[in-house]
Order: structure tokens, then C-alpha cells, then sequence
């Protein structure tokens, strides 16, 4: 029994040890936000990797996430005889939920797991090293412009998101489905609160701090050559899933809890 | 401002543990203005942990590394990269940037360590890029194009490109061909004796140390077992030398091996 304990007790340790270090991770990485130099060029090429070049994959995914939902709901729906919702319900959960969860899954994938393969590969061959002897802060450099990049760029990427998949539902239900394109695209507008898409800006912008924390972090403290790495990559796509999947209910809560 | 009679770097009592592996145990050692210094040892017994520990990349337990009479040991973020600017370093595996083109390799230290323009700092890297025997041709290529020995000359030019008054070098001719290697060799004495860069090596290449040394230290067992001048290293009359210099399995370096 005292041997279970015990066992319970060092892994509630080493979870608070892992979320201390993380913690003074992001804290020792923003505190160089405050003084130059600020390395823009390292910045504006995250803000166009994880941005421009997520589009295609973002993009399916929100328009067959959209088609699917107009679908699923009007299946549904019929039952009550309450078809006329789809439309609402489209443009709400995709706003609300939808957009920026599987925009953040999609994210955490492609850019959490290569920001944690690149900056692992740069720690076990000694680039990392190298750019201290070379009097830059690797924080500076590498971590900072990859979180503001994440922290700015997936509201962007959320926003298109959220088009796509509204229009994903638009096609189905006004194609397939037979509503009147007027009529669905006034139900789209007629109950969205500009709440429902700032809540799903304000997630995304968490999710986008997320994943590329969790990149950098754990690429960061790799070890032990290409297993490392391989390692370090799948520690950040799952640590950064389950996160975005904790604080979408967080915020969730913060916005829409009465 | 810095008195010529005070060495250069000079490290006192210094420790090192990895779990419980002693790396380093109370070393001691000095290094002159303008020498030349190559720390010998057989391969784990922590010679890139002593660099790491006097560049600042490892935090030893105990022990004082001076460069320039300053105290070094657990400075702050902001005096370190003060101090790196003093300082290059070769690292065994070149350790170039993947992401970046050649002369942007050799110029990042002048553009993001020092925050020189962009163009001015192109120039000093072609023109660092030409002391290590490269053209132009190579400066817009990325290091995965380049040989090992084209790697190890460009991560060389970016060593030296801020004219710093340190450079380490970490197992400089490791994985080269002896011709490479000696092409190095000359490119590392043309650094140190032309500009009278302060310069510490490691290695276990006994050609490439004899070549490039001023005084050799042995390093055995976490301290220095003897340094002297290279010329002396010879005659040193220390057991652990001799058996490293002739590369005999037998003596009082023993490795531990288990039978087949």
C-alpha cells in the first residue's frame, strides 16, 4: 500500500517539476521580448511557416469538417423536424469550437512536431551551443519568435478557417441538402454574436502559444541523438494536443459559463 | 584593460559530475595571452566538458574560471554574452546552421551577436570565407552541400570572423583526411600566429597537436596530469603521456573491456 503511495506521490512530483520547468521555460523566453535585439527576420518566417503554408491542410480540414456538420445536423435535426437550424448550428460550432480546435490539432501536427524536430536536431549537434558562443541568446532567438508567431498567427489561420467551414456547410446544405442559398446564409448570420468569434480568436491565440511551446520546449531539452529527437517530437504533438483539448474548456467556461 | 603577466584564462579546482560519473575533479590549469594550449586525453575524459565549462555552456559544481581576471562562473545572462564576444569556438561537428546559407553562417555572430548591417557583415564573411581557401562560389550554398572539410573550413572563418581574442577549438581535424587535416592544421596556426589569438585546443590527434600547440596538457582521470611545452612532450617522463603518445594498451591508462 505505502509502495502505491509512494509510486502515486513521485509521479504527482515529477508532473509538478515538469510543469515548473516549462513554466520558467516560457518565462525565461518571454523576458527577452522587452529588449532588443528583436530578430524580425526569425519571426516573420515562423509567422509564414506555421501561417501560409498550413492553409492547404487547414483549409480541407475546415471545409469537410463544415460538410460533415451541415450533414450530420440535418440528419438529426429532421427527427424534431428542426432542419431549419442547420445553418445556426454550422456557423456556431465552427466558430465557437470546431475552427479553432481542429485548427490547433492541425497545427500541433505540422508545426509543433517540426519546430521540435528542428530545434532538437540543432540541440544534439551543437548548433544550439554555437549560437551562445556566438553571444545570441538562443531563448531569444529560437523560442520568443516562434511563440509570438504561434500567439499571432492562429487567430489569422482560424479566421480563414472559419470561412472555409461555413462555406463547407453553405455548399451542402444549399447542393445537397436543397435549402435556399438567401435563407441559409441569412440563418448563418441572423444568431452568430460577435462573442461566438472572438471566443474562438481568444482560443486560438492559447492554441497557437501552445503548440509553439510545447515545439520549442521539448526540442529544446532533447537528448540523445535522432531517438531524441524522434522522442522529443512526439512528446510535443501530444502534449500540445491534450492541452489545447484542457484549455478549450477552460475558456469555454470563461466565455459561455453562466 | 589586461596585465600580459596574468594568464589569459585561468582555471581553478574545477568539478564536473554527470550523475555520478566525475568527469572533472579539481582541475587546474592556465593558459597565456597569445598561446597556444592543446588539452590532450583519451576519448570521455572530459576535455569538451572543460571547454563547455570555461565557454559557459556547462555550470561546473565547483572550482573558478577566470578569463581576463574576471570570474566567469555563474555570471548572468546578459555579462556572458558580454564575454562571448571576446571569444569563437570550432565545435568537432562543425556545427553550422542547416538553415542558413554559407557567409550567413560566418556573418551571424556579426549580425545578430554585434548588430552589424547586413552587407558589412557580408564582405567580412566573404573575405573570412577567402582566408579559409573558399570563393565566393560556396557563399551562397547551404552547409548540406559542402564536404566535411569545406564544413569544418566555413564553421573555422565563422570562428574567427569577429576577430574574437579567444578561440577554442574542439577536436579540429576529427573525421578528415590527413591532407584536410593538415590544411586545417595550417589555417588554425595562420589564426593564432597571425592575429596572436589566445587559442585552446583539444584533441587526441598527437600530428594535429604538435603542429598547432605552443604547450600541451594532458588530461586524465578529471585532472591535468602534466603540461609543458610541446616540444618537451617527448621526454615528459610521465607514464600516462608516454603511454598515450605511443598508443600502447598497455599501461596506466586502462580501459574497461570484458572479455568476448
Amino acid at each position: 500500500m505505502l509502495t502505491f503511495l509512494a509510486a502515486i506521490g513521485a509521479v504527482f512530483l515529477a508532473f509538478l517539476a515538469a510543469t515548473g520547468r516549462l513554466v520558467v521555460f516560457a518565462g525565461l523566453a518571454l523576458s527577452t521580448a522587452f529588449t532588443p535585439p528583436f530578430h524580425l527576420r526569425v519571426f516573420l518566417s515562423e509567422m509564414v511557416n506555421i501561417g501560409y503554408f498550413s492553409l492547404p491542410v487547414v483549409g480541407l480540414t475546415a471545409v469537410f469538417t463544415g460538410m460533415v456538420l451541415a450533414l450530420q445536423s440535418h440528419t438529426g435535426f429532421s427527427r424534431f423536424a428542426a432542419e431549419g437550424a442547420v445553418a445556426t448550428v454550422v456557423v456556431l460550432s465552427i466558430t465557437r469550437e470546431l475552427g479553432p480546435v481542429i485548427t490547433g490539432l492541425m497545427v500541433a501536427g505540422r508545426v509543433g512536431a517540426a519546430m521540435a524536430a528542428e530545434i532538437g536536431t540543432m540541440r544534439v549537434t551543437d548548433q544550439i551551443d554555437a549560437l551562445t558562443t556566438l553571444s545570441t541568446d538562443p531563448l531569444r532567438y529560437l523560442v520568443l519568435p516562434r511563440l509570438v508567431a504561434g500567439l499571432i498567427t492562429l487567430p489569422m489561420l482560424v479566421l480563414v478557417a472559419d470561412i472555409i467551414g461555413v462555406f463547407g456547410g453553405y455548399l451542402i446544405g444549399v447542393y445537397k441538402l436543397g435549402f435556399n442559398p438567401e435563407a441559409y446564409l441569412n440563418r448563418t448570420q441572423q444568431y452568430l454574436e460577435t462573442i461566438d468569434v472572438v471566443s474562438g480568436l481568444v482560443k486560438a491565440a492559447v492554441f497557437g502559444f501552445i503548440v509553439a511551446l510545447m515545439g520549442c520546449y521539448h526540442g529544446y531539452y532533447s537528448r540523445g541523438g535522432a531517438q531524441g529527437v524522434g522522442r522529443a517530437t512526439t512528446y510535443a504533438v501530444v502534449s500540445a494536443s491534450v492541452l489545447i483539448l484542457v484549455s478549450n474548456y477552460i475558456i469555454t467556461e470563461a466565455f459561455f459559463a453562466r | 584593460m589586461t596585465d600580459a603577466s596574468l594568464p589569459k584564462i585561468s582555471v581553478r579546482g574545477l568539478t564536473k559530475s554527470f550523475g555520478r560519473k566525475r568527469v572533472l575533479d579539481g582541475l587546474d590549469i592556465d593558459c597565456a595571452t597569445g598561446e597556444s594550449l592543446v588539452v590532450i586525453g583519451g576519448s570521455g575524459t572530459g576535455k569538451s566538458v572543460l571547454v563547455k565549462c570555461i565557454l559557459g555552456l556547462l555550470e561546473p559544481e565547483k572550482g573558478s574560471i577566470r578569463i581576463d581576471s574576471i570570474e566567469t562562473v555563474g555570471l548572468r545572462r546578459a555579462a556572458r554574452e558580454r564575454l562571448m564576444q571576446k571569444s569563437g569556438m570550432l565545435f568537432q561537428g562543425s556545427a553550422l546552421f542547416d538553415s542558413l546559407s554559407v557567409w550567413e553562417n560566418v556573418a551571424f555572430g556579426l549580425i545578430h551577436g554585434r548588430g552589424m548591417e547586413r552587407l558589412a557583415a557580408k564582405e567580412i564573411a566573404l573575405a573570412k570565407l577567402a582566408a579559409v581557401g573558399l570563393g565566393p562560389e560556396a557563399s551562397d550554398l547551404r552547409p548540406a552541400e559542402l564536404s566535411g572539410g569545406m564544413q569544418k573550413r566555413v564553421a573555422l572563418a565563422r570562428a574567427i570572423a569577429a576577430e574574437p581574442e579567444i578561440i577554442f577549438f574542439d577536436e579540429p581535424t576529427t573525421g578528415l583526411d590527413p591532407i584536410m587535416a593538415d590544411v586545417i592544421n595550417d589555417l588554425i596556426v595562420k589564426c593564432v600566429r597571425e592575429v596572436g589569438t589566445t587559442a585552446v585546443s583539444i584533441t587526441h590527434d598527437l600530428v594535429s597537436a604538435r603542429k598547432i600547440a605552443d604547450r600541451i596538457a594532458m588530461l586524465h582521470g578529471g585532472r591535468i596530469v602534466w603540461n609543458g611545452p610541446t616540444e618537451e612532450i617527448d621526454r615528459s617522463g610521465n607514464p600516462f603521456v608516454d603511454q598515450f603518445i605511443n598508443g600502447r594498451a598497455e599501461g596506466p591508462i586502462q580501459m574497461e573491456i570484458r572479455g568476448l
